[in-house]
């Protein structure tokens, strides 16, 4: 080693910079905070909270699908309410067949039944996302106007059919006997099956963030959002990419139906159109696009609703869009807004 | 002078010109033509529903906005004029003070929205549009101390305007002369003046630069257009003209409710209305209202007499019960956006040659 070679300079980013960047990172914990003070009461406090947590892990993985199409493809699906629904429909199918296994008292055979139900939903829900992408997204790529006109076409036909294959009326989806009641810690009382969301809602999030920085897969997503034709003249089939993409999505819509169901234990066809509402709220304050974002926006949405559903009932209606009118004003393309060119 | 009525803005084709004078002519003699309670509500909401998708098309088919937040336009004039008429009763001074409030509370909100949010790419507009009309459908549904909630409001109209008022003794061609019919004549004049007036908009200077600006935005300012400033004025115009269309509909059901107003349902009617009808051209919203209505209230028979055909199929009655007739609207739906954009009404116009 010589000591004349040259060291690359690293610039070191401004500290002031540095804040603003993390800042987002630090609106969860300071609105939990705030919740503290607000309430009180610990006790409820942490019960609201694991309630919010797991409400906002839900609302995220809904959410993550929706926001890395929107990132990779520029299609924003109006139609992935239908995906949310159906996974939930299916889930329901699935475990009253298996209702043999709910019933019994075993912690396995519960969790298995709930197991074969999410991945028969992400499966269906894929295979759905199959078609969508090809027959309805295909051929208005780059068209915004069509693609929400169409998605949206394609969200009435499968809410119709959901209507044609399991009837009209509302379902009851019962949680398995192992997922049912709550734990007692001191005076909180803490559900059991919330407490499971949270735990699936972290694992997917940091399995996406491992997926998308650490491997080939996620690096050419990135690079795909970043520039899909400079992919493309590297070789890679970016519409291939964008179909396992989409499927992903769709998948993880079916899984979010699953749970949301089991969360609910009511289902409708027009569920997956009713939370879209709370999942646009948190692909919008997020910033479109962006995982992150999306994440740290469904936390806020969870905590929020569950805090103002507790301390001003009238108000958490509309808190949620009071929360996004305060972000947008904050940082008009939301918290990490996925930088394009577009 | 027909052509100035129409301010230049001929319907080009002679199918089209002849659909247009059958919808106008069955409508203006509808209680003549048709006689029975249910073809003249038919009539009278195919006259609300024109207004309404007309002035959706001035957003999504003149400028290019898709917009989710209609019906909270909508409902706001509808609950302005039921509020006013509730709290002040029947009289034609609190009918007269409630719509143009509601008119005004309408252009309020849209310049608000317009001003916040038009700036961003047209996905952004739609969802936070979506947002905000779900947020005021739950808020106007859960104060009903106001709105009466769920149950919506029921009141009064001048007396004018009810079936137990009679101009005349005698019935002219079997129909009795009454309030309804008065009502009834109310809201198509009124729909046709402000029909008249949206055609007068868009085919003004005004409505040309809306058109550029839905082309090419980015042309339409460097050549030194305000963009913004010309798809708020489009929002705030064609809210102001929604709010009207609810006054309407508030006037002539004598009860104003979320589900009639406010709902995503009615949202969807009206997208699926203006798409079907021809995006872009306002006659396009009245052949899309009208057919679309028409299938509403009647296609859902004829279905009925499918499903009791293929009852023996069971899979294929279910898929043809009346209740599935939207499933159809969809699919009509997604086809017209890929193989017919421009409607009916633009298929018509380039069938011409």
């Amino acid at each position: 080693m010589s000591e004349t070679s040259i060291k690359p300079r690293i610039e070191k980013v401004p500290f002031s910079e540095q804040v603003f960047q993390k800042l987002p990172v630090m609106l969860v914990p300071i609105l939990a905070f705030v919740g503290l003070v607000a309430i009180g009461n610990p006790a409820s406090w942490l019960t609201l909270t694991v309630a919010g947590l797991a409400m906002g892990m839900m609302i995220f993985i809904m959410a993550s699908g929706l926001t890395v199409v929107f990132g990779l493809m520029d299609v924003i699906n109006f139609g992935h309410g239908a995906f949310v629904a159906v996974g939930a429909f299916v889930g329901f199918t699935v475990l009253a067949w298996l209702a043999g296994w709910t019933a019994s008292p075993s912690v396995m055979m519960n969790l298995a039944a709930v197991l074969i139900a999410i991945l028969a939903a992400m499966l269906v829900t894929a295979l759905l996302g199959l078609a969508f992408e090809r027959v309805i997204v295909m051929p208005v790529y780059g068209e915004h106007l069509k693609q929400i006109l169409v998605t949206m076409g394609g969200l009435i036909v499968a809410q119709q059919m959901i209507y044609v294959v399991w009837g009209p009326d509302e379902l009851h989806l019962s949680r398995p006997e192992a997922l049912q009641g709550s734990w007692v810690i001191g005076e909180a009382a803490i559900e059991k099956y919330r407490l499971v969301a949270v735990g699936i809602g972290l694992a997917l999030f940091l399995a996406m963030r491992h997926i998308l920085k650490n491997t080939k897969v996620g690096l050419l997503v990135r690079a795909g959002v970043e520039n899909g034709e400079m992919v493309e003249a590297l070789g890679y089939r970016i519409r291939r990419l964008f179909l396992i993409v989409f499927m992903t999505g769709s998948a993880l819509a079916g899984l979010g139906g699953v749970m949301w169901g089991l969360y609910q234990e009511t289902i409708t066809a027009h569920m997956g159109s009713e939370i879209m509402v709370l999942v646009f709220i948190v692909v919008i304050i997020g910033g479109l696009g962006s995982v992150e974002g999306c994440f740290i926006g469904a936390m806020l949405v969870g905590l929020l609703a569950n805090y103002t559903a507790f301390l001003a009932p009238k108000v958490a209606l509309i808190s949620t869009i009071a929360l996004m009118v305060a972000i947008l004003m904050w940082r008009p393309q939301g918290l990490y807004p996925v930088v394009k060119a577009k | 002078m027909l052509t100035r009525l129409l301010s230049g803005d001929t319907p080009r084709s002679g199918l089209l010109t002849v659909l247009l004078l059958i919808v106008l002519i069955s409508l203006a003699f509808a209680p003549f033509l048709f006689p029975g309670t249910k073809s003249l509500e038919t009539a009278a909401r195919i006259c609300i529903f024109i207004v309404l998708v007309a002035s959706y098309d001035l957003l999504l088919g003149y400028t290019g906005i898709v917009s989710f937040a209609h019906t909270m336009f909508f409902g706001i004039g509808a609950y302005g004029t039921a509020l006013a008429l509730s709290a002040t009763g029947p009289s034609y001074f609190s009918l007269v003070w409630g719509t143009v409030a509601g008119a005004v509370v309408a252009a309020v909100f849209a310049l608000v929205i317009g001003l916040f949010s038009l700036r961003v790419k047209a996905i952004f507009f739609a969802m936070v549009t979506l947002a905000v009309a779900s947020a005021f459908a739950v808020l106007v549904s859960q104060m009903s101390w106001l709105t009466g909630g769920e149950d919506g409001l029921n009141y009064r109209i001048p007396r004018e305007l009810t079936p137990a008022f009679k101009l005349i003794d005698e019935k002219i061609l079997d129909v009795r002369i009454n309030g309804k019919l008065m009502a009834y004549y109310l809201v198509f004049f009124a729909s046709a003046m402000l029909f008249l007036v949206m055609l007068r908009i868009v085919n003004s200077p005004f409505g040309r630069t809306l058109k550029a600006v839905r082309d090419n935005a980015f042309r339409a300012e460097a050549i030194g257009y305000r963009v913004v400033w010309y798809r708020t004025t489009a929002t705030v115009l064609s809210a102001v003209m929604a709010a009207l269309a609810g006054s309407l509909l508030a006037i002539w059901l004598r009860y104003t409710g979320p589900a009639t107003t406010l709902s995503m349902e009615i949202m969807i009617d009206i997208l699926l209305m203006v798409v079907i009808g021809g995006m872009g051209t306002l006659y396009g919203a009245v052949l899309g209202a009208t057919l679309f209505i028409l299938a509403q209230t009647y296609l859902q028979n004829l279905m009925g007499v499918a499903a009791e055909a293929t009852s023996a199929v069971p899979f294929l009655s279910t898929l043809v019960a009346p209740e599935r007739w939207l499933l159809w609207l969809g699919v009509l739906f997604i086809l017209s956006v890929y193989f017919f954009p421009t409607g009916i009404v633009g298929r018509l116009r380039a069938g011409r040659g």
